[in-house]
């Protein structure tokens, strides 16, 4: 899993029909010390994630796992609202 | 035939260095922990990005663990599928029990 932020939204009128009333997210990678990553995803929210807010995107095949994605054809996606992170300095 | 194993299909080894609280998430992860870890090496120097991991063994921060990527991360939970694409699956004793060629010369007990 990877923590990102979310930097904007997807709209698609024509879609898979599995897809139809799942919100598309674009979400940018980041690092532990808040900074951006190189690159971006799009993710399927089954959380209500909100712009700029830090999320938990899961990728590949576990990603139709998410209750709510059963059988949709999704390999990322959206599955916790982050409220914060802690690291140990010393590891 | 040579059969080669690439670094993405290997168990691996990672440093727990921290925790992820979430209150808001899928309803699938409720009650699951989650860890931030740092992938190793085999000489246990940090190598990678850290990860966000589910814990399914009960780890701490500190410990050496070893943990799995892809679908198969969600095989410990079967049953209630899981979406979790890294888990940690196991708990080193201590970094004295990573053995590699290099590790056994410099402890000759070892």
């Amino acid at each position: 899993m990877i923590i990102a932020r979310i930097i904007g939204t997807v709209v698609a009128t024509q879609k898979d029909e599995r897809l139809a009333g799942k919100k598309l997210l674009i979400a940018k990678p980041i690092n532990l010390d808040g900074t951006d990553q190189s690159g971006y995803v799009v993710s399927v929210d089954t959380v209500g994630a909100g712009f700029r807010e830090r999320v938990l995107i899961v990728a590949g095949s576990s990603a139709r796992l998410a209750e709510g994605n059963k059988d949709c054809p999704v390999d990322s996606a959206i599955v916790g609202v982050i409220d914060s992170f802690e690291v140990d300095s010393q590891s | 035939m040579l059969f080669t194993i690439h670094d993405s299909q290997k168990m691996q080894l990672a440093r727990v260095i921290g925790t992820v609280v979430s209150t808001v998430k899928n309803e699938s992860l409720e009650g699951r922990k989650f860890l931030i870890v740092q992938t190793l090496n085999a000489d246990l120097e940090p190598k990678g990005k850290p990860q966000v991991a589910l814990d399914a063994v009960g780890a701490g921060v500190g410990e050496l663990v070893f943990w799995c990527r892809g679908k198969e991360a969600s095989f410990p939970f079967k049953r209630d599928s899981t979406p979790t694409d890294c888990t940690i699956i196991g708990i080193v004793d201590s970094d004295l029990h990573v053995f590699n060629g290099k590790r056994k010369a410099e402890n000759g007990k070892l």
